[in-house]
């Protein structure tokens, strides 16, 4: 009997697919998540619009917030640990969480390394901006990869140009012969066994999700039409006016994302969005999507 | 059989449809997404996939699904739950207590084994195409059958419970034949369907 295998970490992923996973900071937001539909929770200290606003020190959540969203909801719970911080993932294993989320939106506590996901039999998902970065978390063991959009700005405009910097590449690969390979691995600067089975295969090698300034129905099915096989909302739920009906309605929406109907329902009588930010306006250090490496 | 071609319909409201629908290809099975009870009407028959079984309920209960799959399965046409799948279809659920059709007669638990840090893969055993054989089964934070009603019948088991059974048209598992290189189970689902559909 085997646990932790890669199949099992993946598969978890596949179970996820074409659903909603909603970031929440206390139980009570986690019983309406789930109440809502979403297929998991991710458990962290405060929603990205708030790190964004409020500054300092991102941090793994309180272990006692945790353990009191697991004891809440019957669905899987994901919880963020900081780039490289390979003990906050030890600890999270420990406690039994779903999935680890090696997560930009938090501080990053390296800046160099990532965590070696293979040492761990919970599973991981990374964030990655394009190909390259995809397939280096992949290379590190992550079994599910989404955009890193820019989170808590409640602008799409940046997952959208990942999804399709990633959809684009992957495209791109499958025409190269095995020749032009290597030096392709070179450039984008990820394992070369990984590219040769992105060529042979015409996509990545885990689940791809979206996330990264989701904040209306629009926009989760927008992500799915461009190729996602699932939606992670942060901060567009519970900084909306109306978090409960917003929550069904992108639930709604990512499941019928190719029906206009379904979506122009889905899009009455929500109540105000969070508020955006024009993330073109935003200075190179308050970005978040530039961490990781 | 007779080389009379079927259409099985995957649930695709959420879950690993997709890989449901790549494993019926590799038997040769024609297969379609299914979103919105009327597409029920296009196929002659059903899986329902794992995913999170409280998300498709309500997605189910959004789209009115549940009298369409009612009629479904009154209609003699056979339905393949797995994992969530099961628990959607199974007559009572604990763990918590929830709302499930009741097309086939056994109590399940949900996440009976754990978390996913419980989640396992491991030989078991098939009596499917009749003599025992081994068969690899991937559990992935799953259910237990805890009560077979006394029409049921078990068809797979690992560590002596039983994992896969029958009842009639309807065909379940508590782990993910999906998820593994094996065919055998998607063809027997694809051959119920075929028979029914004479």
């Amino acid at each position: 009997m085997d646990t932790g295998t890669l199949r099992l970490k993946v598969g978890l992923a596949e179970m996820l697919k074409g659903g909603v996973i909603m970031d929440v900071t206390t139980a009570e937001q986690a019983k309406i998540a789930e109440d809502a539909g979403a297929v998991a929770v991710m458990a962290l200290e405060r929603v990205p619009a708030d790190i964004r606003a409020q500054g300092g020190v991102a941090r793994m959540a309180s272990v006692k917030k945790i353990k009191e969203i697991m004891a809440t909801v019957t669905i899987p719970v994901m919880a963020k640990c900081r780039i490289g911080h390979f003990v906050e993932a030890q600890i999270l294993q420990a406690l039994g969480v779903d999935y680890v989320d090696e997560s930009e939106v938090l501080t990053p506590a390296d800046e160099r390394f990532h965590v070696d996901k293979f040492a761990f039999t919970v599973p991981f998902v990374c964030g990655a901006r394009d190909l390259g970065e995809a397939l280096r978390r992949i290379g590190e063991g992550a079994a599910m990869i989404r955009t890193k959009g820019e989170a808590g700005s409640g602008n799409i405009v940046e997952a959208v140009r990942h999804m399709r910097k990633v959809a684009g590449h992957l495209k791109r690969l499958t025409t190269l012969g095995p020749e032009e390979l290597m030096t392709e691995a070179k450039e984008l600067g990820a394992p070369y066994d990984l590219v040769r089975w992105v060529a042979q295969n015409g996509r990545l090698p885990v689940p791809n999700f979206a996330a990264g300034g989701i904040a209306t129905p629009a926009d989760a099915a927008l992500m799915m039409q461009l190729g996602a096989e699932a939606v992670f909302v942060g901060s567009g739920i519970f900084k909306s006016s109306d978090p409960a009906s917003r929550a069904r309605a992108i639930v709604q929406a990512t499941t019928h994302y190719k029906d206009p109907e379904v979506l122009a329902k889905a899009s009455e009588e929500l109540g105000e969005a969070m508020p955006g930010i024009e993330t073109s306006k935003l200075a190179e250090k308050d970005l978040l999507q530039t961490r990781g490496w | 059989m007779t080389g009379e071609t079927v259409k099985i319909g995957v649930l695709a409201l959420q879950g690993d449809f997709a890989l449901h629908r790549k494993a019926l290809g590799r038997v040769g099975v024609e297969s379609a997404e299914v979103r919105k009870p009327e597409e029920l009407a296009a196929v002659d028959g059903l899986i329902i996939p794992g995913g999170e079984s409280t998300t498709l309920l309500k997605l189910m209960d959004g789209g009115r699904f549940v009298p369409g799959l009612e009629k479904f399965h009154a209609n003699g046409r056979p339905i393949f739950g797995t994992c969530a799948g099961l628990i959607v279809l199974a007559r009572e659920v604990l763990n918590p207590k929830q709302r499930s059709l009741g097309l086939i007669d056994v109590t399940v638990e949900r996440n009976a084994y754990g978390r996913q840090k419980e989640s396992f893969e491991a030989e078991g055993e098939t009596t499917l195409e009749g003599q025992p054989r081994s068969l690899t089964m991937v559990f992935i934070r799953a259910p237990r059958i805890r009560r077979l009603g006394p029409r049921v019948v078990p068809l797979a088991s690992h560590g002596g419970e039983c994992v896969m059974a029958r009842e009639g048209t309807v065909l379940v598992a508590t782990f993910h034949p999906e998820l593994a290189a094996d065919p055998t189970i998607h063809h027997h689902f694809a051959e119920m369907v075929r028979y029914a559909a004479q």
